[in-house]
């Protein structure tokens, strides 16, 4: 799985709109962003972060140095808990040659010391928006994780890993009654793509579409 | 006590037998966040939580525990059995929870 490959396969796909969200990381984004622009394909930068509660969130920035500031800022707060690449693989950082030219040092599927609360906002503030992801799944979800969803939470958007669950799953959170619910691959491997099933309805075909999609809620 | 003995007592569901059971369990250790348990988690403890992911053998792994034990009927799914299997790694399971688990293990260990 390279930024190339990953782009090029959406192409092939068809699909017109792509997120990259390493864990923890946006150092993939611009070799990303630049191989989908070759391919025609808009690709939004992002991470998928986990919080101090083991929470995951995705975050999606309309701006790459945006993204990257929030890399720096998230790094700061990782674990500082090196890798062991026999056990959870290498974490190389591409560049826009599709080429490796770096390599991360701390474990990124680790906690980082930032909650669950108050993550839209701080996401927010960096020009970008945040939703839970698969709230359904029994690890590494807020419901799963916190037990529930917290009552004062901001956003309103929300994942489902398998849309087969969300009446059970709306039902048990009536918060998420008025949350857009998306679905998405989480790819982790280039055959894990989507076809291009699901769609998204934009004010235009931009990150920035996107974003006040999932901003705006319902 | 060994990982071994500690099947030989029935007490627990054995969901992955793991490639060595002459390993010696020395104590206990508790959590459920992973983040914690990799950096905490003494070496040749037996480690009982409820997050039954991938990850959770990862972390066993990497923590050089002698075991892993799934309180409350948490099931592992099956990215975590497979990951067991390949690794080599002791998971056992059970419906009681964390703390009386985890007290039968200390009884056997100091009873």
């Amino acid at each position: 799985m390279t930024p190339a490959n990953i782009a090029g396969m959406a192409a092939v796909k068809g699909l017109d709109v792509i997120a990259v969200t390493d864990h923890n990381s946006c150092k993939n984004c611009p070799a990303v962003l630049a191989a989908a622009e070759e391919y025609g394909v808009l690709a939004i930068p992002g991470m998928e972060i986990n919080t101090s509660e083991e929470v995951h969130g995705v975050c999606l920035f309309e701006e790459l140095q945006a993204a990257m500031d929030f890399d720096a800022y998230v790094y700061e707060r990782l674990m500082a808990f090196p890798n062991k690449e026999e056990i959870f693989g290498r974490q190389l950082i591409y560049n826009t040659e599709d080429a490796i030219c770096g390599m991360v040092q701390n474990l990124l599927i680790n906690a980082t010391s930032i909650s669950f609360e108050g993550l839209w906002e701080l996401v927010k503030s960096f020009g970008g928006v945040m939703f839970p992801a698969h709230v359904d799944k029994t690890a590494n979800s807020l419901i799963a994780n916190l037990g529930f969803i917290p009552p004062d939470s901001k956003f309103v958007t929300a994942e489902v890993k398998d849309l087969t669950k969300l009446h059970k799953v709306r039902k048990e959170n009536p918060y998420l009654e008025k949350c857009r619910i998306i679905s998405n691959s989480d790819a982790h491997y280039l055959e894990d793509i989507h076809e291009p099933k699901l769609t998204l309805q934009v004010r235009e075909k931009s990150v920035k579409g996107v974003l006040e999609a999932l901003a705006g809620g319902i | 006590m060994t990982v071994g003995d500690l099947i030989g007592k029935g007490i627990f569901q054995v969901v992955e037998e793991g490639d060595d059971l002459s390993r010696e369990i020395t104590g206990i250790f508790c959590c459920d966040l992973l983040s914690v348990a990799m950096g905490r988690a003494p070496s040749m403890s037996a480690w009982v939580t409820v997050m039954g992911n991938v990850n959770t053998i990862a972390v066993a792994t990497l923590a050089d525990v002698s075991c892993v034990i799934l309180a409350e009927n948490a099931q592992a799914d099956e990215m975590c059995l497979t990951r067991a299997k390949q690794q080599g790694v002791t998971l056992l399971a059970t419906e009681e929870p964390v703390f009386e688990a985890a007290l039968k293990v200390h009884d056997m260990l100091h009873g």
